[in-house]
């Protein structure tokens, strides 16, 4: 009974959100576009044979990047963009009353606009197989879920920081520099610039305690077929979901109490 | 007589808008420490890229400093001037507050342009300047007249190029209406200013050189810094912002034509 509404609950969202999203599809096609900043990075490290030094050929590095791309483009989050707008807008309070949590509605829309991107990530991959042909190669059933998985999971682990840095807006109204803020680390040091393997054994020895690489580099080296811990990986990124839910929650029900609708 | 009125008008919207920004005083600290990381980071990037090479498309570190340096400057031009009011353009014509600029009697590209300022910005520009004084002292670089003419020529050009660009896009907000993501492309493309030209393949080269002048933006500068730029280099790229803005004064102009309003 209980499943069955949340089912239809979920579906209903998601199917809204759907429908909503498809009304923006060139907006979503240049978001797409604006992504391929990975694809700029590999001319750079092609184009000066600077992969020779680590170890990897062009071709894997290749790979990488696009996956790297692939990753990026199914993990981007900007729920605090939306609840900050919302919360401003006073549009808070109304979801605050209904028997659902609103960042529910977020997920969804996230979701949603996932399924609407894919076509155009598709169509940025299929031409950038035009100008690398050898670089073409089909990943294995087994690998292709569990990358799914582990993209999936970076995505829930910046879904929730985010969250976290949203529910911020219950004291300060402008949490978005928050969140640009934390952007940088994560450009910087989740591999969508650079492959972490890459990185100098100084920053190395301790990357791999945050979640940075588990957000771009691991997804990617899986699916890409780069060396790569696949249980560690995936261990690490459960680990984390784990450690920011109880703190989202914790946030959510403080920061509610708090809550003094905005703009109505 | 009529400069001296854009004068007043421009001291009167410097005094609103920081009167209004500085209510977020903390939010114009995070921005700060937002952009010292997000140089950091590039210096990290640009490490990685030399850890094993001592040149880089023919620069060695310390001259690609440079191109971060100016990077830094015009991307805290940007976020002063140009991202705030030019998102604003966005709000004007989407909300249909563009008519009461309109009827103003002042110059309305002048209006948008120029209304709003984020401090912050302001922050990042001296950090800029600093880095490339630090260049200047670790390249022996000799300060004579017509080497700071010759900067100062270039720089200001990049900057007018800068400009055109992010009005260009702004512009055709008249027709689309949502032009955010468009934006976020430019971008995510202007984020190549951050390396010099030569690291580049070919293609990649002539297509940020020919349909997106993004070369001139960065490179040419600091060429200039290093004494190898000729002058018909330097000449170009004044024949290149000239053009640009011509042509963006022009399309907004013309773009004027089909404005209609909304909600009204």
């Amino acid at each position: 009974m209980i499943s069955k509404l949340i089912n239809r609950k979920i579906f209903t969202l998601l199917k809204v959100q759907y429908s909503n999203m498809l009304e923006y599809r060139v907006e979503i096609a240049l978001w797409a576009i604006s992504g391929i900043i990975p694809f700029f990075m590999l001319n750079i490290w092609t184009n000066n044979n600077l992969n020779e030094s680590i170890n990897i050929s062009d071709v894997m590095l290749s790979r990488y990047f696009l996956c790297a791309f692939f990753v990026r483009q199914f993990s981007v989050v900007w729920v605090v963009f939306s609840f900050e707008e919302d919360s401003l807008m006073g549009k808070v309070s109304p979801y605050l009353i209904q028997p659902l949590n609103p960042f529910f509605r977020y997920f969804a829309q996230h979701l949603a606009e996932q399924i609407t991107r894919f076509p155009f990530a598709l169509l940025i991959a299929f031409f950038f197989f035009i100008f690398n042909p050898e670089s073409i190669w089909i990943p294995n059933l087994g690998i292709l879920f569990l990358s799914i998985v582990s993209t999936f999971l970076s995505f829930l682990i910046q879904f929730l920081i985010q969250s976290i840095i949203a529910c911020l807006c219950f004291w300060t109204e402008k949490a978005s520099s928050v969140e640009r803020l934390l952007f940088i680390p994560t450009l910087f040091l989740s591999g969508l610039l650079a492959p972490v393997v890459s990185f100098p054994t100084y920053v190395k020895s301790w990357i791999y305690l945050t979640p940075f690489p588990y957000l771009i580099d691991f997804p990617a080296n899986l699916l890409s077929g780069n060396e790569t811990n696949i249980s560690g990986g995936l261990s690490m990124q459960i680990l984390w979901i784990f450690l920011l839910f109880p703190l989202f929650k914790k946030i959510w029900s403080e920061g509610t109490k708090k809550y003094t609708a905005m703009g109505s | 007589m009529n400069l001296r009125k854009y004068q007043k008008v421009y001291k009167k919207f410097l005094h609103t808008s920081l009167a209004s920004e500085l209510e977020y005083k903390t939010n114009i600290l995070v921005d700060f420490i937002t952009a010292i990381l997000s140089l950091v980071g590039s210096i990290f990037l640009l490490s990685i890229f030399f850890q094993n090479n001592g040149y880089i498309g023919g620069w060695k570190f310390e001259q690609a400093l440079i191109i971060q340096g100016i990077y830094t400057i015009l991307n805290g031009i940007t976020n002063t001037w140009f991202n705030p009011n030019l998102t604003e353009i966005v709000k004007h014509i989407r909300e249909g507050t563009l008519d009461f600029v309109l009827l103003k009697p002042i110059d309305s590209q002048f209006f948008i342009s120029l209304k709003k300022i984020n401090p912050s910005g302001i922050l990042e520009i001296m950090l800029g300047f600093f880095l490339l004084f630090f260049c200047i002292r670790i390249n022996q670089i000799n300060l004579n007249l017509s080497f700071l003419t010759q900067s100062l020529v270039t720089i200001s050009c990049s900057i007018c190029i800068l400009y055109s660009l992010w009005f260009f896009i702004s512009t055709t907000t008249i027709w689309f209406v949502k032009t955010w993501n468009a934006i976020e492309v430019l971008r995510s493309f202007l984020y190549i200013g951050r390396f010099p030209l030569n690291s580049f393949s070919f293609s990649l080269r002539i297509f940020f050189s020919v349909l997106i002048p993004i070369a001139f933006i960065t490179t040419i500068p600091s060429e200039v810094f290093l004494g190898l730029s000729q002058l018909w280099k330097i000449l170009l790229e004044v024949i290149v912002a000239t053009v640009f803005l011509i042509t963006s004064r022009k399309f907004w102009l013309f773009a004027l034509k089909f404005y209609s309003s909304a909600s009204s």
